[in-house]
């Protein structure tokens, strides 16, 4: 097992590499000059010239790829050409809010989607299973940042129930803080429920029908014990796999929702740099994503051999 | 201890109903093992079924009959009062060792569950008692393998630990539903010894569901042939190996490969299908397959009527009627297909 992760950890260089590579490529060849952005329209071309020395973009562009990743190595992400701090610090301020936001909405979505399951495959024979396929289809095909005016408009304006935008740190209290973040978190979490029920159900629907389900049913086992321990345990396993890659997706999500709802996290301050073409920022962020995304997975795959005992990786 | 009364379970599918057990009648005295023979399809194993209720339902259901143990008709009880007796009193194991087990828990877990479901006792003593168990089907090491899982065991083992959760309450009777079939020939001996001795030990009543006449051979104190949801012959081992009088009967026994053939000998088969039990042929269901059907077989469904002491069959045919059909049969047999 132990072997299992260093080797998984080892593997992650080589990922992490190709990924720098393609989003040093996108930001660089992207149209568009920082140091133009900066002085604004009416700079001279010396102006310009000068300041593109100064932040290292006159360099070519293959020297300006081995000057970052040296750096990132040494743990250095570079600095923010906006604001000059580094940017592992302005990453590190961002992390709190949309941290808070993903754990919010992915125990949202296991508290809403499991329960959810449980009882359609308990009540598998009625009209209830057609209706719950067609509601997590349409869960899972509406589009976040609609669904996410709606819920403003309705429950922040209309009805003025939750606040329509902003973050507070949970330092500042747990209530306004969950208060805060209900909103963003359910439409972020939206998505998720139906795929996740949906998974959910199909398996424990698969496992319901398999021969050790009878052998528990044979000994007199309560039905609902049946399903909640004999069949959600072995539906759970193929469910893991999505549930990794829904934690990883919200990272993605968290950049739409966080712009809607002004929270300043990782998605607005990517959204901003792209905005102001700091290049530094916007490597550092997608690595940062993509780091997380990468480690997600191992943590998935390791969770597999805790929840099914025939999985081993020695 | 176990009557069964005209029970007849149906399926709703969509080419139809199947009627699987149809209209099946059979007593089970305390201690006794009853075999129930037939082909894939007969409807023995939603028979054995339906005495735990363990069909979906639906599409299962009971349109008629009775399943009285000890004086309760099974058919009529709630879910909640059958659960007390599911495990406890009727206890079954089934086909399958290598998927009865759930793959996910200790198999100490497993057997715990099984005597906690009926028996009020601390979780210590539930596992002293497991262990117990386990030493009783001939686990070796049963402190140890407690705490293994189901893919960590073979086949053979796998069904001695299905039959040690069977046993976990001390039931009064077993339904094995082709408790062998999965297993080899070598495996498959040592859990008929084992099911024997347990019976010997603890006096449990066994209905043995299965298509292996050898098995049958060995453990049943009677036998009921069924071919297509129906008993068809029912009698002791004696009376269905040596006297059948039920062509289906005859023609099964005949259809066994017999080690002192000769090389060249054809292996003799049943022809033709099971029936379609959505809408079974008119008159004897067997009548398309039987060697000896007549105009008549059309026309007659016939009922068990009595051959012998405790030998029923359902076949129009007397006894000397059907000798002498057999006769010529087996005459035609020996001089017939040579190479």
């Amino acid at each position: 097992m132990l072997q299992y992760t260093v080797r998984r950890l080892v593997s992650i260089i080589p990922v992490m590499l190709i990924v720098s590579v393609i989003v040093f490529l996108i930001v660089h060849l992207t149209p568009g000059n920082p140091a133009y952005l900066i002085l604004g329209e009416d700079s001279s071309p010396e102006a310009i010239e000068q300041l593109e020395a100064q932040l290292g973009l006159d360099k070519p562009m293959v020297m300006q790829f081995f000057d970052w990743i040296k750096n990132i190595f040494t743990g250095d992400l570079g600095q923010s050409i906006y604001s000059s701090e580094p940017v592992t610090q302005v990453i590190m301020e961002r992390v709190g809010p949309t941290f808070s936001l993903m754990m919010m909405s992915m125990a949202l979505t296991l508290l809403i989607a499991i329960p959810t399951a449980i009882f359609v495959v308990w009540r598998r024979n009625t009209v209830l299973d057609p209706l719950f396929t067609s509601a997590s289809l349409v869960g899972a095909s509406i589009p976040e940042f609609w669904f996410a005016m709606l819920l403003v408009l309705g429950l922040g304006v209309a009805i003025p129930i939750f606040p329509v935008a902003g973050y507070v740190p949970i330092a500042e209290g747990f209530f306004t803080w969950f208060y805060h973040l209900i909103l963003p978190a359910f439409v972020l979490a939206a998505v998720e429920i139906g795929l996740i029920a949906r998974m959910l159900r199909d398996g424990m629907l698969e496992a319901v029908n398999q021969d050790y389900t009878k052998t528990a049913r044979a000994k007199g086992v309560k039905e609902s014990i049946v399903l909640m321990k004999h069949v959600f345990s072995n539906a759970l396993i193929p469910t893991t796999t999505v549930i990794g890659v829904t934690v990883a997706g919200l990272l993605g999500g968290t950049v739409i929702i966080e712009t809607i709802f002004t929270i300043p996290g990782i998605g607005q301050l990517l959204i901003d740099s792209i905005h102001r073409r700091d290049y530094p920022v916007i490597q550092g962020v997608v690595l940062f994503i993509a780091a997380i995304y990468v480690v997600i997975n191992l943590l998935v795959d390791l969770l597999y051999a805790f929840l099914d005992p025939r999985i081993r990786y020695d | 201890m176990l009557e069964v009364k005209q029970l007849k379970t149906q399926i709703d599918t969509n080419e139809g109903v199947v009627k699987a057990v149809d209209g099946v009648s059979f007593t089970v005295e305390a201690g006794q093992t009853v075999g129930i023979v037939g082909e894939s399809g007969s409807g023995k194993s939603v028979l054995a079924h339906s005495i735990m209720q363990l069909n979906p339902v639906p599409p299962t259901f009971y349109p008629e009959g009775e399943i009285i143990f000890e004086g309760k008709n099974l058919l009529n009880l709630s879910e909640r009062e059958l659960r007390k007796i599911r495990g406890n009193e009727i206890a079954m194991i089934f086909q399958d060792p290598m998927s009865s087990l759930n793959p996910v828990f200790k198999i100490g877990d497993q057997l715990v569950e099984a005597v906690l479901t009926h028996q009020k006792m601390s979780r210590q003593d539930a596992r002293a008692r497991a262990v117990e168990l386990l030493t009783d089907v001939g686990i070796p090491d049963p402190e140890r393998r407690m705490n293994d899982y189901p893919h960590q065991f073979s086949g053979g083992m796998r069904q001695r630990v299905l039959i040690a959760i069977a046993l976990a309450c001390n039931p009064k009777l077993l339904i094995a539903d082709e408790p062998t079939t999965a297993l080899d020939v070598t495996i498959q001996a040592q859990i008929l010894e084992l099911m024997r001795d347990i019976q010997k030990k603890y006096g449990t009543a066994i209905i043995m569901i299965t298509h292996d006449l050898g098995v049958v051979s060995q453990m049943a104190d009677k036998v009921l042939v069924m071919y297509s949801g129906r008993i068809v012959e029912e009698g002791s081992v004696e009376d269905i190996f040596y006297r059948p009088s039920m062509p289906y009967t005859w023609s099964l026994l005949r259809s066994l490969p017999r080690l002192d053939a000769e090389a060249h000998e054809r292996l003799i088969n049943i022809e033709g299908q099971p029936p379609n039990l959505v809408s079974p042929p008119k008159g004897c269901n067997f009548h398309p397959r039987c060697p000896f059907s007549t105009e008549q077989c059309l026309e007659v469904d016939p009922e068990l009527t009595v051959r012998g002491d405790g030998h029923f069959a359902a076949c129009i045919l007397s006894g000397q009627e059907f000798d002498s059909e057999k006769k010529r049969m087996e005459f035609a047999d020996k001089k017939g297909v040579p190479q």
